[in-house]
C-alpha cells in the first residue's frame, strides 16, 4: 500500500490541494493527515471538508493542538498569533466541521504502523520531538515498527540504533530511504501547510508499506494567494510573511 | 548460520568458487544464470557469534550501492535478498588488478604512484559527486580494470548522503582500515569526502615510500595519536621522490580536514598536471613537526574539532575547476583574428572574474592548442619549440594577471595537439574540469562534444 502522509496542514488549501495533487500522481492509495489540520490559515471549513471527504474514503486522520484549540479545549504554548487564528478559526467553523474535529482521535493505529501528531508517549502533552531523547521516549511508548507524526515542521526521520538510541536524518527529498523491517522508524512528515526551514515548498511523505521505502517530497504551492488570503481575513501579518518566506 | 559452499543455490543463483572471507562477509563467483556480466555474490555473515556490524554493514551496502548510477567507478548491483529471510548481494564481477598487487612491489615510480592514484581520485571523485564516501579505502578495496579505470568495491562502511547512516551508532570503536583512517572518522564523524581524501594520501605514502605512514596501530590510544601526529615527510625516507608528490601526499594527510584539497578533483589534477602543483612549504618539508608544535596539537588533541562536514556534494558543487580555452595555434593574439582579439580575451576575463566573484573557491586552469613541436615546418628544432611554449606560457600569465587571482587558483597549459577541439575535451575529462569557458570559431564544436557546461564568450560588438 502507498501510503500519503501530510501534517500540519494548517487551513492552506493551496498547499494542501497541491499536496493531493502530487500524491495522486505518484500513485498514493490512501491517506493520512498527522494532526493540525486548522489554525495559522484561511481556509479552516474548505481544508477540513476535504479531509473529512478523504476520511470517509478510509483515510488516517489524528487531532493536533491547533486543533484541540479549535474545540475550545485548554491548551498550552500557543503564541499570540496562532490564539489569534484560533479565535478567528473558532468562528468559522460550523456544527459539521466541528462534530468532525471532536471525533478524532489522538493516535491510530494500523498494523505495526502508528499515527499521531507529536509524541506518541503522552499525546495528549504535545511535546515536541527535537532531538534523540524524545524521539526515544516516543519510539519506545509507540510499540510500533513505523511511527508517522507531525507537530515540528522541519521534516526529520529518526531510526532507531542497536544501542536503543535513535539517530536523527535529514531526508533529502525524493530520495526513496529503504526502511528495513527489523528497524524502528519514527517519521516526522514536515509541515504541508506552514514549512519553516526556509524553503516555501511544501512537505510531504510517501510511505510504500510492501516495499518498505519511505520518500518525503517538497512540492512548490500557490503560497502567494494563501499569504494574500491571510492578509484579506485580517490575520496576523506574520502568518501571511511566513507562507511566503518558509521561516 | 552455515558457511555457504561452492554448488549451493540461493534464490536461483548458484555458487562457484569462494573468492574472499572477510570478517563480515563472504564473496562467491556465481555459475549461474547466464546473463550479461560475470557476477559474484556476497552473503553477509550473520548468526550467534558474529558481530552485529555485520548485518548493519549489509544494509548500509546495498542502500549505497543501489542507490549509485551505473558507472565504471563501483561495482553495479544486480539483485539483492531479504534481510530478514536470505540476505545477499549480487554483484558485477569486476575484472582488473588490485592495488595490493603494485602496493606489494612498493616504493614504486613517482610517475606510477601518481597515475595510480589520479585515476582512483577520479573514481572518488565519482561517488562523491553522488554524494557518497567510502571511508573505507586500503589497497584491497581499489581494482585497475583493463581499460585502466579504478573501481571501489566494499561499500559496507561507506555513507550515502541521501539516506540514513545506519553506521553512525557504532561511534564508540572507530570502524574502517586504522591504517588509512582520517582523524575525523577516529571521532566517529562519517560525513566528509575529506577522509577519502586522507585515506588516498595514506595509499599514495604508502605506495611512493614503501612505508605505512602512521605504522600499525593496534590499539585506540595509538590510534588517537593520529589526532596530533603528523607523519614523516616521504622525501625524508626516499629521496626519489619528488617535491610536488610530497606536497600532495602531505595536503591529503593534513590533520585538519580544511587543509586538505577541496575535492578529489584537484588530486586528480595535481597527479595528472605535476608541474602545476603549487609548492608550499609541505614539498620541502625534512622532518616531522617540531616536538613544540606536536606537544600542542597533542594538549589540544582532547578538544580536537574537525571542521563541520560540508555540504552535499550533489546540492552544492565542491570547489569547481574551470577551464579557460584561451587561443588556438600561435600566436596567442589570434583567438578571433583582427581587432576583436583583445576584446575577446577582455570578455574572457570579464566572465572569469564574475564566476569567481560568485564562488570564491573556483580554480581556474588556463589553456591554449598548439601544434605538436614535430609539426613546426623548417624550423623544428628543440629550442624553437621550447622558445614558443614558454611564449604561451607568458602570454596566459599575461592574460590572467589582471584578474588578481590567488596563486594557486590560477594553472597554465599549453597543450600539443593537431585537433585543438579533441586536445580541450581530452583535458576537461581528465582533470573532472566543471565548465569550459570559450570564445571563437571553435566555440561550437567544443560546445557539443564537452563531458561539461560549456560557456560560449563574445565580445559586445562596439567593443
Amino acid at each position: 500500500m502507498k501510503l500519503a502522509l501530510f501534517a500540519d496542514i494548517h487551513s492552506n488549501l493551496e498547499a494542501l490541494t497541491a499536496c493531493l495533487e502530487h500524491a495522486a500522481r505518484l500513485g498514493a492509495e490512501r491517506h493520512a493527515f498527522l494532526g493540525d489540520l486548522v489554525g495559522y490559515g484561511a481556509d479552516p471549513v474548505a481544508v477540513l471538508d476535504l479531509i473529512a471527504e478523504h476520511a470517509a474514503r478510509g483515510a488516517f486522520v489524528v487531532l493536533g493542538n491547533h486543533d484541540a484549540a479549535a474545540l475550545g479545549r485548554s491548551v498550552k504554548g500557543l503564541n499570540s498569533a496562532a490564539v489569534t487564528a484560533i479565535a478567528w478559526t473558532q468562528k468559522r467553523l460550523g456544527e459539521r466541521q466541528r462534530a468532525f474535529l471532536d471525533a478524532l482521535p489522538l493516535a491510530v493505529r494500523h498494523d505495526d504502523v502508528l499515527f499521531v501528531h507529536a509524541s506518541a508517549a503522552a499525546p495528549e502533552r504535545w511535546s515536541y520531538i527535537t532531538g534523540a531523547r524524545q524521539a526515544a521516549q516516543s519510539m519506545r511508548a509507540a510499540n510500533a515498527q513505523l511511527i508517522f507524526c507531525g507537530h515540528v515542521h522541519e521534516q526529520r526521520l529518526y531510526y532507531m540504533g542497536a544501542d536503543a538510541k535513535p539517530m536523527p536524518f535529514r531526508p533529502v527529498a525524493g530520495t526513496p530511504i529503504p526502511t528495513a523491517r527489523h528497524r524502528q522508524w519514527l517519521a516526522i512528515v514536515g509541515s504541508a501547510g506552514q514549512p519553516r526551514d526556509r524553503n516555501n515548498a511544501a512537505c510531504w511523505a510517501l510511505a510504500d508499506l510492501e516495499r518498505a521505502r519511505l520518500t518525503f517530497f517538497r512540492v512548490a504551492y500557490d503560497h502567494a494567494r494563501a499569504a494574500e488570503k491571510i492578509r484579506a481575513a485580517g490575520l496576523p501579518e506574520r502568518l501571511a510573511r511566513r507562507l511566503e518566506r518558509g521561516i | 548460520m552455515r558457511t555457504p559452499e561452492p554448488g549451493d543455490e540461493i534464490d536461483g543463483f548458484r555458487l562457484g568458487e569462494r573468492l574472499h572471507t572477510g570478517t563480515m562477509a563472504w564473496i562467491y563467483r556465481l555459475l549461474g544464470p547466464d546473463g550479461p556480466l560475470p557476477l559474484v555474490m556476497k552473503i553477509p555473515r550473520l548468526g550467534p557469534g558474529e558481530p552485529a556490524i555485520n548485518v548493519i554493514s549489509f544494509e548500509q551496502c546495498r542502500m549505497v550501492l543501489g542507490a549509485l548510477a551505473q558507472g565504471p567507478h563501483y561495482p553495479t548491483l544486480v539483485a539483492y535478498g531479504d534481510i530478514e529471510t536470505t540476505p545477499y548481494l549480487v554483484m558485477e564481477y569486476v575484472e582488473g588488478r588490485r592495488l595490493s598487487e603494485w602496493m606489494r612491489e612498493a616504493p614504486r615510480a613517482p610517475e606510477e604512484v601518481a597515475a595510480l592514484g589520479a585515476k582512483l581520485a577520479l573514481a572518488l571523485h565519482e561517488i562523491h559527486r553522488q554524494d557518497v564516501i567510502h571511508l573505507d579505502l586500503k589497497s584491497a578495496n581499489v581494482l585497475y580494470r583493463p581499460g585502466g579505470e579504478a573501481t571501489l568495491v566494499d561499500f559496507g562502511l561507506a555513507h550515502h548522503g541521501h539516506f540514513p547512516d545506519l553506521l553512525a551508532e557504532e561511534v564508540r570503536t572507530p570502524v574502517g582500515n586504522w591504517e588509512y583512517m582520517s582523524p575525523e572518522q577516529i571521532l566517529g564523524i562519517r560525513c566528509d569526502p575529506r577522509s577519502d581524501l586522507f585515506a588516498l594520501g595514506a595509499l599514495l605514502y604508502e605506495l611512493a615510500t614503501g612505508r605505512l605512514p602512521f605504522g600499525r596501530p593496534s590499539t585506540a590510544a595509538q590510534l588517537r595519536r593520529r589526532l596530533y601526529l603528523d607523519p614523516a615527510p616521504p622525501r625524508a625516507l626516499r629521496a626519489a621522490v619528488p617535491d610536488w608528490l610530497q606536497e600532495v601526499v602531505l595536503r591529503c594527510l593534513e590533520i585538519d580536514n580544511r587543509s586538505r584539497y577541496a575535492s578529489a578533483a584537484e588530486v586528480a589534477f595535481d597527479l595528472a598536471n605535476p608541474a602545476q602543483v603549487p609548492r608550499t612549504e609541505r614539498a620541502s618539508r625534512s622532518t616531522r613537526a617540531g616536538w613544540l608544535q606536536r606537544f600542542g596539537r597533542r594538549m589540544s588533541a582532547g578538544s580536537f574539532a574537525p571542521a563541520p562536514c560540508p555540504p552535499l556534494a550533489s546540492q552544492a558543487a565542491a570547489a569547481p575547476i574551470v577551464l579557460v580555452a584561451l587561443a588556438f595555434g600561435p600566436p596567442i593574439d589570434s583567438v578571433g583574428g583582427g581587432q576583436s582579439d583583445e576584446a575577446l580575451c577582455e570578455a574572457l576575463r570579464r566572465s572569469v572574474r564574475r564566476l569567481c566573484g560568485a564562488d570564491g573557491r573556483c580554480r581556474i586552469a588556463c589553456a591554449t592548442v598548439v601544434p605538436p613541436a614535430a609539426a613546426l615546418t623548417g624550423e623544428g628544432d628543440a629550442a624553437t619549440a621550447t622558445g614558443r611554449h614558454i611564449r604561451q606560457l607568458v602570454e596566459l600569465r599575461r592574460w590572467a594577471r589582471p584578474l588578481e587571482l590567488a596563486e594557486e587558483r590560477l594553472t597554465y597549459h599549453v597543450l600539443e595537439s593537431e585537433k585543438p577541439v579533441a586536445a580541450l575535451i581530452d583535458y576537461a575529462s581528465v582533470n573532472e574540469v566543471d565548465q569550459i569557458f570559450v570564445a571563437g570559431n571553435l566555440a561550437a564544436e567544443v560546445a557539443s562534444r564537452a563531458p561539461c557546461s560549456v560557456t560560449v564568450v563574445r565580445a559586445r560588438p562596439q567593443e
